[in-house]
């Protein structure tokens, strides 16, 4: 089995179960991000996806189970820590520094690396460009568009030049040209070395990045695989669609007429 | 040097005062403005810059203020190293005082009243420890000579103490130039994405907290050396965490200048106050109040967030119109 000597996952999440009193937010939840790849992370409102991303950078502890990062245990540490490790995750809900300007914003995450002042704010002005902020650099941030704030939560991270990197709906109420324009963007990231794990509603920009998906559902990994065959899986249709959706689909012609 | 000639511009320029007019009441009450500015600067590095709004600084001005005076009297400590000694004290109450809050996860309104709670005990168990005099108070020994840092003159005691908030001024100036700042402001503007960029959140605020401790000592340092008076009541009293609160959000939170520019203007009203009411005694603190009120709803920033609307609505006309002037010369040039 020489396959099995693959190189160790980047992460490993390892039965990680998140329990707010009775609520199974997360429910021994395993998966693996490889080194270099776009992993997606998909399922239904309330899945535990941002849950899940919570607990792997460190905002929230497991109830159970461990991550391991490059093959080191770094469950229950500090996000500042896993920062500092190449750990860098984006909110769903941007966070961006509202008094402060753009550069200033990403300048923040370049200092991770860059003591001095002048170099941070030298390199957030490379790091805006690569997302296409370069001419909202000295606006404030609270001045930004909803497609500008999550340019800018992207940079904030990518100044940090993360090996792992976290996208929580980074694309969520984009319009489907801002869409297009950040498919790209990941994509470039993810070329240039940085391991991507994203969840995301959009399924477009999952079908076309994406190179593994984990679907959860109720706190539940259901499926894994790549994107063709999870969409086609009769039990993540199921859990987007309803019970009895995927026998349905199957049988248009029928389904449409009986169903009430 | 640019950032940092206005504040030895301002410094000079003030130190000549001195030079000009031998009058007390105009020394004393600039000596009692820049005290506050000192202690004000010190509330505006945690609070102004890292958005902990501290509600007991009498902690740090009355431990730096009793230290400096116990030092000198009860152990014959000079004045000069007693001062610096006072000033490291008042640190180290900061930095006890930063960790038990910060680590505990007090934010907001509770940080502020536990600030409010030590300053308070602090203040009890002053009034009633043998060491610092209990009830009667501390006097420092009259010995005018410079090596007691003592003087016959006012003149000297005003320069000793501009210096300092000069030295607070560009302190502060070069925290906001350096990665410690930007993580301290970061942290003031959203903790959570803060930590998610890197930052140790907690240790950042608990060493803007000793800094601020320690600038905020130097003011009571400063206090008991000038006045040669102390007692539970002014050392740890609610009036100074009153004024140094109150001159940084009046001048400008979060400013460089603003501690200063807000004790000149706290300072004045009081002065005036006393004048048209013959010292009736707390009228001061009800101006005050409708001030900061006023302040808070008409111009959160300060009187620089004053100036800076007032220059950017002279500059607004032609720079709001210069963005758009492009395009309506190409919509021009397209119709021509």
């Amino acid at each position: 089995m020489s396959e099995a000597v693959m190189s160790e996952p980047l992460l490993r999440v390892e039965n990680v179960s998140k329990r707010f009193g009775g609520l199974r937010a997360v429910d021994d939840v395993s998966f693996v991000a490889e080194a270099g790849r776009i992993t997606a992370l998909i399922g239904p409102n309330g899945a535990g996806k941002t849950t899940l991303f919570s607990i792997i950078s460190g905002f929230l502890p497991p109830t159970s189970g461990r991550i391991l990062f490059d093959g080191v245990d770094i469950t229950g540490e500090p996000p500042y820590r896993l920062a500092r490790r190449g750990i860098a995750r984006t909110f769903q809900i941007v966070q961006p520094f509202a008094g402060l300007t753009t550069r200033e914003n990403i300048a923040v995450g370049a200092h991770l690396s860059r003591p001095k002042r002048a170099e941070a704010l030298a390199a957030a002005g490379e790091v805006a460009a690569t997302v296409g902020l370069a001419d909202m650099l000295d606006r404030p941030a609270a001045a930004l568009t909803v497609a500008g704030r999550k340019r800018l939560e992207l940079a904030r991270a990518l100044a940090l030049a993360p090996r792992l990197l976290l996208l929580d709906e980074v694309l969520a109420g984009l319009n489907p040209s801002e869409v297009r324009d950040m498919i790209p963007v990941i994509r470039a990231i993810r070329d240039r070395g940085a391991t991507i794990v994203m969840i995301e509603h959009v399924m477009q920009a999952v079908m076309s990045l994406a190179e593994d998906v984990f679907v959860l559902s109720e706190g539940r990994i259901i499926a894994h695989g790549a994107p063709q065959a999870v969409a086609s899986d009769p039990r993540v249709i199921e859990v987007y669609l309803g019970q009895g959706a995927a026998a349905r689909i199957a049988q248009p012609a029928v389904g449409q007429g009986a169903s009430p | 040097m640019t950032r940092y000639g206005p504040i030895v511009a301002a410094v000079a320029l003030l130190a000549l005062v001195p030079l000009l007019t031998a009058s007390n009441v105009v020394l004393n009450f600039l000596v009692v403005t820049f005290l506050i500015a000192l202690a004000g600067q010190g509330w505006n590095l945690l609070g102004g810059y890292g958005g902990q709004y501290s509600f007991g600084h009498a902690a740090f001005f009355g431990t730096g203020a009793y230290v400096t005076a116990i030092a000198q009297m009860q152990y014959g400590v000079n004045a000069w190293p007693g001062f610096l000694i006072g000033i490291a004290a008042g640190a180290a109450v900061g930095a006890v005082i930063g960790a038990m809050s910060f680590r505990s996860g007090l934010r907001g309104s509770y940080f502020a009243l536990v600030t409010l709670a030590f300053a308070e005990v602090l203040r009890i168990i002053a009034s009633v420890a043998p060491i610092t005099g209990a009830g009667v108070g501390t006097l420092l020994k009259l010995d005018l000579r410079p090596e007691a840092m003592q003087f016959q003159s006012r003149a000297p005691f005003y320069w000793i103490i501009l210096v300092l908030v000069g030295l607070s001024m560009i302190l502060v100036r070069r925290i906001e130039d350096s990665r410690f700042g930007a993580y301290l402001i970061a942290v003031r503007e959203n903790e959570e994405a803060a930590k998610a960029l890197g930052v140790n959140a907690t240790a950042i605020k608990i060493a803007a907290m000793t800094a601020s401790a320690a600038i905020t000592a130097a003011a009571g340092c400063f206090y008991v050396q000038y006045f040669l008076f102390l007692d539970a009541g002014i050392a740890y009293g609610p009036w100074i965490s009153i004024e140094a609160l109150l001159a940084p959000i009046i001048g400008g939170v979060g400013t460089v200048a603003g501690p200063l520019l807000g004790a000149f203007v706290v300072k004045s009203l009081g002065e005036i106050t006393k004048l048209a009411t013959g010292d009736a005694p707390g009228l001061d603190l009800v101006i005050y109040g409708c001030v900061l009120i006023l302040v808070i709803a008409l111009t959160p920033r300060g009187i620089i967030g004053l100036f800076d609307r007032f220059r950017r609505g002279a500059a607004a006309r032609p720079a709001a119109s210069s963005p758009a002037l492009p395009p309506q010369r190409a919509e021009e040039g397209g119709h021509v």
